[in-house]
């Protein structure tokens, strides 16, 4: 008996006076992490989520309502997901994710017919939806290009900051948006683009700038396009929005299509989540034009060498949805029309609020609204102005004034647009 | 063995240093995925420079998913695949669970109710149910950065225990879904690298080769520690203790949670004391690799015991969890990261900190894996279906393990889907030149790949390999 007490206590004086395992010692192992930051876009959600007033709109994150402020499940998911249930077997997808998939993809960026789907000239990976292609042609430029930079547009969504900076890509930007006429400052895009070393890397939204709505007339593509070629400057085009700009998927690859004729060899990143409504599912296609076959193969097998130690392979349900919806002549054309759709009840959105803000007589010019595209408007509201929607009306958006048109309904436009007009008729 | 990646696959496109030593990628001042200098230039038509990245070399071929591409290239009758560990029934075709096929047919039904369940409930004005869709994942919406809550407090109750005081009110244990095992390590690697600068991990020699690549790419130095005694066929127990002992304290110690892989030998419960001891003794911190509860002895709870006595300890640790086979969700990419911390405070900025490493790297994880594992863990019914279903399978291994074993005595004290055979390169290659058995290169069949039919098939293979492999192959193969 006493032998099992002194042994019981001599264990417990090991465990606990041991300066080792004491859990005061422990608790320093963390002592220097530090709470991060809220997420500026994802935040925003989250206190939208904890306001329990009746009269709360959302216009925070860009994710797809209908009229009635609901997210939606397109019919042709809905369908593609009824032939897929139960029948697959959930192997590992290649590291290279969905062959069928990507081969969709592809025809929707480069087009139907393209020539350098047919000489097998794209270096192409399924990817974590947008944010994954991104963060893996970071890496890759990262890897093969040590000394590079990136030029990012001012201002862009924010995750392209941590996206190259996590990839260890020094940044730098290019003029962008031009605050006075809520447009874009195309004379200060060309001169930095001009003054950028020759051979530098530029990420272009392709359509629907996020979170400006402002994109570059084909026009002003076509000059972006010759100045790089004079510069020999490297094209990454991030293109999460095509189909929602103008509602016909061809129309808004244009500006990609304008640089693949003049010979540029590309990155595109492409993704699912808005027009497909997939967002959840993570799915999505980084491609790289190469010069030749043997060089796609080669960059192919770079590409997934960087995201095998990242996550081997990629998730396969988005990708079936995706392939099933593409692969189905019928499907495709459901999900067209159903693109066009979402499409229109934005463009109509941004008709109501102009007219609306416009009906209550506000000093401001609110032609901005409509001249932009895509699911976003850049307001022009201040944070101060933000703020005061968010505490007064319980309005929620990101804190730069950009409001998602996709959470605008016939049902909040009124409150919304009065909103606006109350914290700016004084400005 | 743990050979180095670089040394498979196109090698005459590499410079020849990188073959002659395994290089730790990232670390040295040459980048070894550039070509060296001299190499022709593809000419092009006048209007199209020459690409910028002309100088990449093709990278070689992963050792583990390679073969499996290599065995689907095969036309032989008699092939085999023994390769990637993905779990194969007797007839040697993929399994999915009955549970997981009962979900999915449920889930377009289910999302039909749930639209208009949503409309009702959107008349009555509840934000709750807003909340609760949302938190759910049922319409397709991003799951938050930290990924499906149900899944993330599911998953942390498997590998404690639900009555776990770690978990209770999940205060102590920051939990983030991640992409399966592999996205889980590598977030946790990440984290090390930002905020341990200079501490290094520990791996198993062998280990499973993808653990490199993780902190080579996350840039967290390793090295090795004794595991698999190649005279035994057994673990070296002595040279791993020392070799933990060794390590600068505060070091990560990379564990296998159960079912070691490559070998399938796994410490005893004794074994697990000591290294337990060890590590606190320097004030290393444990990072278990969990990607087989379950699977190893068909048991949830007793594959577990070794984190749970870690637990018991009061020890500050990672885990990494996977579902790839225990729930055969191999593609759908679930998993989860848990940080065990001493403080609820440190666990919630710990938490956070996570997140802001996944965001740039997939900004929130896919909701489908998760929502499977949360249904299926969260219904009793499919909860007791699924154990009996991973009983089975943990069982049809064990009896392939048995047939084998009666020649091989080492192959019935390993346990889980993968055996170290103890045949070197020159003999894997014999088993698939001249046999058609896929495995990989150090020797690891993967026995869910197996059916009893094939036993008798694969004993000859691998009798004549041992025996005569080196007969058969005159050039010295290079490592």
């Amino acid at each position: 008996m006493a032998m099992m007490a002194i042994r019981n206590s001599a264990s417990r004086r090991t465990m606990m006076s041991s300066p080792i395992s004491g859990l005061r010692y422990m608790s320093t192992w963390w002592k220097n992490v530090e709470p991060a930051p809220k997420d500026p876009i994802l935040g925003v959600t989250e206190a939208f989520l904890a306001d329990s007033s009746p009269d709360k709109v959302n216009v925070g994150v860009g994710a797809y309502r209908d009229d009635n402020g609901k997210p939606v499940v397109l019919d042709c998911v809905r369908e593609a997901e009824r032939r897929i249930a139960g029948t697959s077997f959930m192997e590992y997808l290649p590291m290279g994710g969905s062959v069928k998939m990507v081969e969709e993809t592809l025809k929707l960026a480069y087009g139907d017919n393209s020539e350098f789907i047919k000489d097998k000239r794209i270096a192409a990976v399924q990817s974590l939806s947008g944010t994954g292609a991104c963060r893996v042609f970071a890496d890759f430029q990262k890897r093969f290009c040590p000394g590079s930079q990136i030029y990012i547009p001012v201002p862009t969504w924010s995750n392209h900051h941590n996206i190259w900076r996590d990839a260890q890509v020094p940044q730098k930007t290019y003029h962008y948006y031009h605050p006075e006429t809520k447009g874009l400052d195309f004379k200060g895009l060309m001169d930095d683009v001009k003054n950028a070393p020759e051979g530098s890397f530029f990420l272009l939204h392709a359509c629907a700038h996020n979170p400006t709505g402002v994109d570059p007339t084909e026009e002003q593509w076509r000059e972006i396009s010759q100045l790089f070629k004079a510069k020999n400057h490297f094209a990454f085009f991030d293109m999460a929005y095509q189909g929602f700009a103008s509602g016909d998927p061809a129309r808004d690859a244009k500006s990609i299509r304008i640089f693949l004729e003049d010979g540029h060899h590309i990155g595109i990143s492409q993704s699912y989540a808005k027009n497909m409504g997939l967002y959840g599912q993570r799915v999505g296609c980084l491609s790289v034009l190469c010069g030749d076959e043997k060089q796609a193969v080669t960059v192919k097998s770079q590409l997934q060498q960087l995201a095998r130690p990242m996550y081997s392979n990629p998730p396969l349900h988005g990708a079936q949805i995706v392939s099933t919806i593409l692969g189905d002549p019928e499907l495709k054309s459901l999900w067209l029309k159903e693109v066009k759709i979402m499409a229109d009840r934005i463009i109509g959105m941004r008709t109501t609020l102009r007219e609306s803000l416009e009906k209550l007589g506000s000093p401001l010019s609110w032609e901005h609204v409509t001249k932009q595209i895509g699911m976003f408007c850049y307001s022009g509201l201040t944070p101060q102005q933000v703020d005061r929607l968010t505490s007064e009306y319980h309005i929620y958006m990101t804190r730069n004034g950009r409001i998602s048109m996709a959470g605008v309904t016939t049902g909040n436009v009124g409150y919304l647009a009065n909103a606006i007009h109350e914290v700016t008729k004084s400005s | 063995m743990a050979s180095s990646m670089l040394s498979l696959g196109s090698t005459s496109l590499l410079p020849r240093e990188i073959n002659k030593d395994k290089l730790k990628l990232g670390t040295s001042g040459s980048n070894p995925f550039l070509k060296a200098k001299s190499f022709s230039r593809v000419t092009m038509s006048v209007s199209v420079k020459p690409s910028r990245f002309e100088s990449i070399t093709m990278a070689p071929p992963d050792p583990i998913l390679g073969v499996s591409e290599a065995f689907k290239a095969d036309t032989n009758e008699l092939k085999l695949n023994l390769g990637v560990g993905a779990y194969r029934t007797e007839e040697l075709q993929p399994y999915v669970l009955n549970v997981v096929k009962r979900l999915e047919a449920l889930a377009s039904f289910s999302s039909l109710l749930l639209i208009s369940f949503i409309h009702f409930l959107n008349r009555m004005a509840s934000f709750q149910a807003e909340n609760l869709m949302l938190e759910r994942g049922d319409n397709k919406e991003y799951l938050p950065i930290e990924g499906l809550a149900a899944f993330n407090k599911a998953t942390a109750e498997l590998l404690f225990g639900a009555g776990h005081p770690v978990i209770k009110e999940q205060k102590y244990v920051a939990t983030i879904q991640g992409l399966s095992g592999t996205g889980s390590l590598r977030l946790a690697a990440a984290l090390i690298e930002r905020y341990f600068a200079g501490a290094k991990v520990l791996i198993s020699a062998p280990t499973w080769g993808n653990h490199k690549n993780i902190f080579n790419d996350a840039k967290v130095p390793w090295s090795e520690y004794r595991y698999y005694d190649p005279k035994t066929i057994g673990l070296d127990f002595e040279g791993m203790i020392a070799d933990i002992k060794e390590a600068p304290e505060g070091s990560f110690i990379l564990l296998h949670g159960c079912a070691h892989n490559p070998t399938g030998i796994d410490p005893t419960p004794e074994q697990w004391v000591k290294i337990a001891d060890v590590i606190q003794e320097k004030n290393h911190i444990p990072f278990f690799d969990v990607a087989y509860q379950g699977f190893a002895s068909g048991s949830l709870d007793e594959d577990a015991s070794s984190v749970r006595l870690f637990a018991e300890r009061g020890m500050e640790f990672f885990v990494a969890q996977s579902y790839s086979k225990n729930l055969g969700l191999y593609a759908e990419r679930i998993g989860a990261i848990n940080v065990v911390c001493s403080s609820a405070d440190a666990a919630t900025r710990v938490k956070s900190q996570l997140k802001r490493i996944a965001r740039p790297m997939y900004s929130n994880p896919p909701v489908h894996g998760a929502r499977i594992v949360a249904n299926v863990v969260g219904d009793a019914t499919m909860f007791g279906e699924w154990k009996a279903e991973m009983e089975m399978m943990a069982g049809r291994i064990k009896t392939v393990r048995q047939k084998l074993g009666k020649d091989w005595s080492f192959i019935l004290k390993q346990i889980g889907m993968f055996s170290f055979t103890g045949l070197n390169k020159a003999q894997s290659d014999n088993m698939t030149n001249k046999w058609h058995v896929y495995m990989t290169k150090d020797g690891r069949i993967s026995l869910a790949g197996l059916s009893m039919a094939k036993c008798e098939y694969l004993a000859d293979a691998i009798i004549d390999s041992y025996h005569n492999a080196l007969l058969y192959w005159e050039t010295p193969i290079e490592l």
